[in-house]
């Protein structure tokens, strides 16, 4: 590597470094006053690039008419901003951390569908800055005018935020509730104003950040997605709030990435190690690091615990003798559905993805539910398992049954290693590990071409002949699942279950009277990893392969969405979730191309009016039923 | 006699399940300084919370010069010219004196006192030595003064003050009566939550007890010199 090929690539990090700085400050004075970390952030980036290539496209001929065209896109997507925190966010202010990262995940489905309907599905190149489509010459190389800007535009923005946060009564303001909301209203402040200011600077500057990458990169539905993640590393690795810490974690990882990329491939004990293709691990491997040594990041603050009012958790009922004969029943009728192949031909391919999806959010709701820990990066332990799975029978030629067997085992490992990161952290800070961990397996998958076959995945996976028939592969998945909930269901019973029970509801407590919560927290992180990890095996052999989309993001997202339309303090509550979920995507999904706006539109529903979900709200309404004919039963024998 | 600037009837508060006041009433005229005395778990800070809007479950009616509160929003109740003072301050330790003033201030009241930073350093003058200090860096009678001053500068009419004697340092405390009687003399109207009774001997007109969230005694603090059951009962530790 020669030294004006490094010069290059480290300007390019500080090119980077501005656009991470400009989305990620945004991110992090919303969540520094709102307490919210919202998941559409990206959304507004990509809104940015998207709204930018209209309007340069059609003002964008003079040098004037480019600048104007930056400044109004970023206005009209802050103006979104505000309209979206003003009708949804203000509602979930006051709702359990998990409820306000999947409303403003809602947000990032309608928003993606958004665009797809304005703009379609094809990547847009827009028309480049005029006065700035020249280079000039640096040791030799071509830099672009245009990137010189953009290295200038990140510190200036630093600066002119530092001015408006020190001093103008307004930024006085933003930092008092940063620290203490409650207090700034008791002083005669409107936080709600103050809320709606702070979201739309915050979208306006992620708006103007993807507003300036307009004639850098073509305008696509992918960028919310990429951006978001980068984007919350940043405002973790440079602590939540702080916006010099911002500014320094988005020079440190660009710069670190920028590295990677100059490193090219490295030779080390005669391995080669491809330092350009570590990139995406990179950033998610510095935010773990420091998440482990510093969990409030470079320049933050330890966090005072948000002020919400959470209602106890209930605790769980066993099951009445009536569930019980249902449960049976139910299990009897699916027993019987390869009887009727030939009316519903369709049946079992459905029931056994549906089957999969229910071990699979039963899993999950073992870690969210009763563990209290919101895993947002649960697809990481399935993708595991599919892969393990997959690798074993293509490659190292393994029957199907050993594989089914094994593949879960890589999950396990996984588990143990992100489990004992993640288990240190709590709330917003645990969600975020446990997403950044599954992103670093999904780039890990992406990425490594000879062994897990990059973006073309794994094909050719099928069952060993026994099983290859459809309805020997359903009772195969029956089986499996039924034992999967029984076995998560025994463990919740189980001493360790009270004790995981007892870790959520007060760790403290539970510390005092020797529980050790970490190590049990471990174990049922493991053990939500190993039946996620079954999942994927088993879907691997019913689909016949995998690929990086279906263990990427949306898997975990799904996940969550099933766990809470069925609801989470219920053990029944995933299994129904699973199901209707699973079976709505394959109508839904199949009559329209907006599904994503479709399961967006779920999530809020349940957010803003069913909190409990369908089985809690069912539940809730049983019990209150019962409770008023009881009263009235007694009521009638008093008055005899 | 004055006219009633504050008035609540059958107050009651909840703490999700939790029923922690029955039935609370009381009223501050304008220029008096009332006590809200009781021990620790009373319900004195749980009152003041109430009036001022920051509890999720409340029913009664409360007044403020005349209008309903009830129902209203903290910082609508602030707008209205009631300041407050909360028991454990609250300064915001990141914004140094001056911001924090900054953050209370509002404009001008007709019929209420009006604060300007340099009129409360002379007040305070320990505050005024040090109007760039981080708050967060500062005593924590420092603090009692400028969570204080922070409320005055909403130019209130009435101020619920919180416990002002708790935790601080005997000369301080000394600062705080001064500092109550300076304020009275001005013309601020003053509800202060106090379990110390030489204290609120010291600084007030009436006084109110509370035990269990019942209001058990109301008079003047004469009566209440002389009402040897209800210190004994509800007061003395």
């Amino acid at each position: 590597m020669t030294l004006s090929g490094l010069l290059v690539q480290l300007l390019n990090g500080l090119v980077d470094a501005s656009s991470l700085f400009l989305v990620a400050s945004g991110l992090s004075l919303i969540f520094g006053v709102t307490r919210i970390m919202n998941f559409a952030h990206g959304s507004f980036y990509m809104l940015g690039v998207y709204v930018a290539y209209t309007f340069v496209s059609h003002m964008g001929e003079s040098v004037g008419g480019f600048w104007v065209a930056i400044i109004l896109s970023s206005l009209v997507v802050a103006l979104l901003g505000a309209l979206i925190e003003i009708v949804i966010l203000r509602r979930v202010y006051r709702a359990p951390e998990l409820f306000q990262l999947l409303a403003t995940f809602s947000l990032v489905l309608i928003l993606q569908d958004l665009a797809l309907f304005i703009w379609g599905p094809e990547d847009l190149f827009g028309p480049r800055a005029p006065g700035l489509t020249g280079s000039i010459e640096i040791l030799g190389r071509n830099f672009p005018q245009y990137n010189l800007v953009m290295i200038v535009i990140g510190p200036a923005v630093l600066g002119i935020l530092w001015l408006l946060l020190n001093k103008t009564r307004w930024g006085v303001l933003i930092r008092a509730a940063t620290q203490d909301r409650e207090m700034v209203s008791t002083l005669g402040v409107n936080q709600a104003w103050l809320f709606t200011s702070v979201f739309a600077l915050g979208c306006f500057l992620a708006g103007l950040g993807g507003a300036l990458q307009e004639p850098r990169i073509p305008a696509n539905l992918a960028l919310d997605l990429e951006s978001i993640g980068t984007a919350f590393v940043v405002v973790v690795v440079g602590g939540m709030g702080s916006i010099p810490g911002a500014f320094l974690a988005a020079l440190l990882i660009a710069e670190v990435k920028a590295l990677c990329i100059a490193l090219g491939t490295l030779h080390i004990f005669g391995i080669d190690f491809p330092m350009s293709k570590m990139t995406l691990v990179a950033e998610f491997l510095i935010m773990a690091i420091i998440l482990v040594i510093r969990p409030w990041g470079l320049l933050g603050k330890p966090q005072a615990a948000a002020r919400n009012d959470h209602s106890a958790e209930p605790p769980l009922r066993p099951s009445l003798p009536i569930f019980k004969w249902c449960t049976a029943a139910l299990v009897l009728a699916l027993l019987l559905v390869p009887v009727f192949e030939e009316t519903f031909p369709y049946a079992q391919i459905i029931l056994v993805e549906i089957f999969i999806a229910v071990l699979f959010a039963a899993s999950l709701h073992f870690v969210m539910g009763p563990g209290g820990m919101h895993s947002f990066g649960h697809a990481a332990y399935f993708g595991l398992g599919a892969y393990g799975a997959a690798i074993l029978v293509v490659t190292w030629k393994l029957p199907m049954e050993l594989a089914l067997v094994a593949g879960p085992l890589l999950a396990v490992l996984g588990a143990l290693v992100f489990g004992w990161f993640s288990v240190r952290l709590s709330g917003v800070y645990l969600a975020m590990l446990t997403f950044a961990f599954a992103q670093i397996v999904w780039s890990i998958v992406y990425q490594w071409d000879d062994v897990t076959g990059g973006s073309n995945g794994i094909f050719g996976v099928w069952p060993s002949d026994w099983l290859s028939s459809t309805t020997a592969l359903y009772y195969l998945t029956l089986s499996i699942m039924l034992a999967g909930i029984l076995i998560l269901r025994r463990i919740l019973f189980a001493p360790f279950g009270l004790a995981i029970r007892a870790a959520r509801d007060s760790d403290l407590r539970a510390d005092a009277i020797g529980v050790d919560v970490k190590r049990v927290q471990w174990v049922a992180f493991v053990v939500a990893g190993l039946f996620g990890g079954i999942a994927g095996a088993i879907y691997v052999f019913s689909k016949g392969g995998i690929s990086p989309e279906a263990i990427g993001v949306g898997r975990s997202i799904d996940g969550l969405v099933m766990v809470l339309l069925g609801g989470v303090q219920t053990l029944f509550g995933p299994i129904v979730g699973a199901s209707i979920f699973t079976w709505l995507h394959d109508s839904v999904a199949r009559e329209t191309d907006y599904w994503k706006a479709v399961l967006g539109m779920i999530i809020l529903l349940i957010v803003l009016l069913f909190p409990a979900g369908i089985v809690g709200t069912l539940s809730h309404l049983w019990h209150w039923v019962k409770h008023h004919i009881l009263l009235q039963t007694k009521k009638e024998e008093a008055s005899k | 006699m004055q006219e009633t600037i504050l008035e609540v009837n059958g107050l009651n508060a909840f703490y999700g399940r939790a029923h922690i006041l029955f039935d609370v009433g009381l009223k501050v005229r304008k220029g008096e300084v009332v006590a809200l005395m009781g021990r620790n778990g009373a319900g004195k800070s749980t009152t003041m919370k109430a009036i001022m809007g920051m509890l999720s479950r409340t029913q009664g009616e409360i007044s403020f010069m005349g209008n309903p509160i009830a129902k209203s929003a903290p910082h609508v109740i602030s707008k209205m010219g009631m300041g407050f003072v909360p028991e454990d301050r609250r300064v915001f330790t990141d914004l140094t004196v001056l911001e924090n003033l900054e953050v209370g201030s509002q404009s001008e009241r007709e019929g209420a006192p009006h604060w300007t930073a340099e009129k409360l350093f002379e007040l305070f003058p320990n505050l005024g030595e040090m109007p760039h200090r981080p708050g967060g860096n500062m005593s924590g009678g420092e603090q009692q003064m400028l969570t204080v001053s922070r409320t005055l500068m909403g130019n209130p009419y009435l101020v619920l003050l919180d416990e002002p004697s708790e935790g601080v340092a005997p000369v301080i405390v000394e600062q705080m009566a001064n500092m109550i009687m300076a304020l009275k003399k001005q013309g601020l109207t003053i509800l202060l939550s106090e379990q110390n009774l030489q204290f609120a001997d010291l600084v007030c007109d009436r006084a109110y007890v509370l035990e269990n969230g019942h209001v058990r005694f109301e008079g003047t603090m004469e009566e209440l010199a002389a009402n040897d059951d209800v210190r004994r009962n509800y007061l003395s530790v």
